[in-house]
């Protein structure tokens, strides 16, 4: 059971990390990124595959950021000019192409059948790896949290939220918001790269159908739920998405007559009607703050 | 001449919102353009800040041709503009909207929020001063830490004020600085009007309040259809019959 706990608390700060990437790209500027699980992907095939050629794991993890950051910046620079809905269109494209990509190139990526075998983080901690990768895993969340509000406090930030509030407005003085969308879209995608990482050397086995957008939507549920624009938000919000995602697998145990297939939609409409009530009530989500419009 | 226009049209599609109009603006000059709505002032405006750039013709500013830059180009060259729907940044304090504004490329930059030298702090808090002396010279003090979204519309108009300031500019375009604003208010704008051209800076405001533009502009527009319908002495420019019947009986 602590096994299967702490298995549960690594994929929600995995999600924790992919979250407060995409607060930072949508939250604090408004962009809206539906690709947040490309980035993902290529942060976990490229420490996977790097570490798989003997490559030590803090150098395959700084090279998925690195990576997934770069990867960001044609994406960015193609359309970052365009407005809210056609960046979410290019974005989701994006992940979908990239998904597609990893499954057909199977010289590098082995395609579908994945790459098994990958080395675990901390492994020769033996019986409690785990319990390491998830104080690892913790540490770099706070240390994001951390780094970004310091961020949104910094006058760099002070443009992310202008941008977010009013592009055109900021461009008629003086600034180029262009440039401050290209750097926060790369450092979020950095950061989704890191989370990749962790994945890729958690789980030890990565095939392309693990990268599919209901990751992306999984994402942007928690941050939602949790608040956008607020790092309480997002790393509660992804909790919380835990919680009910994985949470409700005991609920059987409660409820009668109801398959164990059965539960599984169960649990996915439970999230939806969170989600519905959430929007309703609380706009800004349930640790947003309420700010005024 | 500081800014000259020079026969610049800006269409939609077949319309012609802006149709060849040309205008100069001298140093330390208050022009006030009126006109009807829907006669293309706006439009101007965002031809000569660049939101809409001209399809043809010209725009100057400084010896600069400006004609094709981006916006924020042209802010940085000291011609800035407010705009007719108050575009305050709702989610940052009052303070923090006139901080957005500043010139401050070295502490904008993204590792600078996590590693801030003691030059950086300096330059920041100097920024802050500045902020400051403009909120007290707008008389915002009161306001300073409350978020822009929930001001008046008259003090969302006086926050855009403030946020050009911090730029030092030489020329401002104001745009409507005056709808929906109350009559006490009214004469405040004014009055900081005056007093920042004292200070050398160069106005081309529209406004539908004539009275009130009469009062500020030492030249005036009219125009009519995208095009300049009169232009001279302000006084002259409002009894002129075109203007009139352009208003529909007058109002002089």
């Amino acid at each position: 059971m602590t096994a299967y706990l702490l298995a549960i608390g690594i994929v929600a700060l995995i999600y924790c990390l992919l979250a407060l990437g995409l607060n930072l790209q949508f939250g604090l500027t408004g962009l809206v990124n539906f690709g947040v699980v490309a980035f993902f992907a290529v942060g976990a095939y490229t420490s996977g595959l790097l570490s798989l050629q003997g490559v030590p794991l803090p150098l395959s993890f700084a090279a998925a950021a690195v990576l997934a950051g770069l990867l960001a910046l044609p994406i960015g620079l193609l359309s970052l000019r365009l407005r809210d809905d056609y960046l979410a269109i290019v974005t989701l494209g994006f992940s979908e192409a990239v998904r597609i990509t990893i499954q057909q190139e199977s010289w590098l990526t082995q395609g579908v059948q994945g790459l098994p075998g990958l080395p675990k983080l901390f492994a020769s901690w033996g019986p409690v790896s785990d319990a390491a990768i998830f104080a690892v895993l913790l540490g770099a969340v706070a240390l994001v949290a951390w780094g970004t509000v310091r961020l949104t406090g910094s006058p760099f930030g002070r443009l992310l939220k202008a941008i977010g509030d009013d592009e055109a407005a900021l461009s008629a003085l003086g600034k180029d918001p262009a440039r401050f969308k290209v750097q926060v879209f790369m450092l979020g995608a950095a950061l989704a790269g890191l989370a990749g990482a962790f994945y890729a050397h958690f789980i030890t086995f990565i095939t392309p159908e693990q990268f599919i957008p209901l990751i992306t939507f999984y994402v942007w549920m928690g941050l939602i739920m949790g608040g956008a624009g607020s790092v309480r938000g997002a790393i509660f919000g992804s909790l919380l998405l835990m919680v009910f995602l994985e949470g409700s697998r005991f609920a059987k145990d409660w409820v009668p007559g109801v398959s164990e297939v059965g539960m599984a939609s169960l649990r996915l409409a439970a999230v939806g009607l969170a989600l519905i009530l959430i929007t309703l009530y609380r706009p800004h989500g349930l640790w947003g703050g309420g700010k005024s419009q | 001449m500081m800014l000259s226009v020079e026969t610049v049209t800006r269409q939609f599609g077949g319309f012609k919102a802006v149709d060849g109009v040309s205008l100069q603006l001298a140093e330390r000059e208050i022009l006030g353009i009126a006109g009807t709505n829907g006669a293309g002032k706006s439009t101007l405006f965002a031809a000569i800040a660049g939101q809409q750039p001209a399809d043809a013709g010209r725009i100057r500013f400084d010896g600069h041709d400006i004609t094709r830059l981006p916006p924020y180009r042209r802010a940085r060259l000291g011609l800035v503009r407010t705009f007719q729907v108050p575009r305050e940044f709702k989610s940052l304090s009052v303070h923090q909207n006139l901080l957005a504004a500043a010139a401050n490329p070295q502490g904008e930059r993204l590792l600078n929020a996590f590693v801030r030298t003691r030059s950086l702090r300096e330059h920041e808090e100097q920024l802050v001063a500045k902020a400051d002396g403009i909120l007290q010279f707008l008389n915002l003090t009161r306001v300073r830490d409350k978020l822009a979204g929930g001001l008046s519309g008259g003090q969302k108009k006086l926050v855009e004020l403030g946020r050009v300031l911090m730029l030092d500019p030489r020329c401002i375009l104001l745009d409507e600085p005056f709808a929906g604003v109350n009559p006490v208010l009214i004469d405040e704008i004014c009055e900081r009007v005056r007093e920042l051209h004292a200070r050398g800076i160069a106005f081309i405001v529209i406004e539908h309040h004539l009275q009130a533009l009469k009062a500020l502009s030492q030249r005036m527009i009219v125009m009519d259809r995208g095009s300049i319908l009169a232009e001279g002495d302000p006084h002259t420019v409002l009894d002129d019959p075109r203007v009139q019947e352009a208003y529909m009986g007058g109002v002089a």
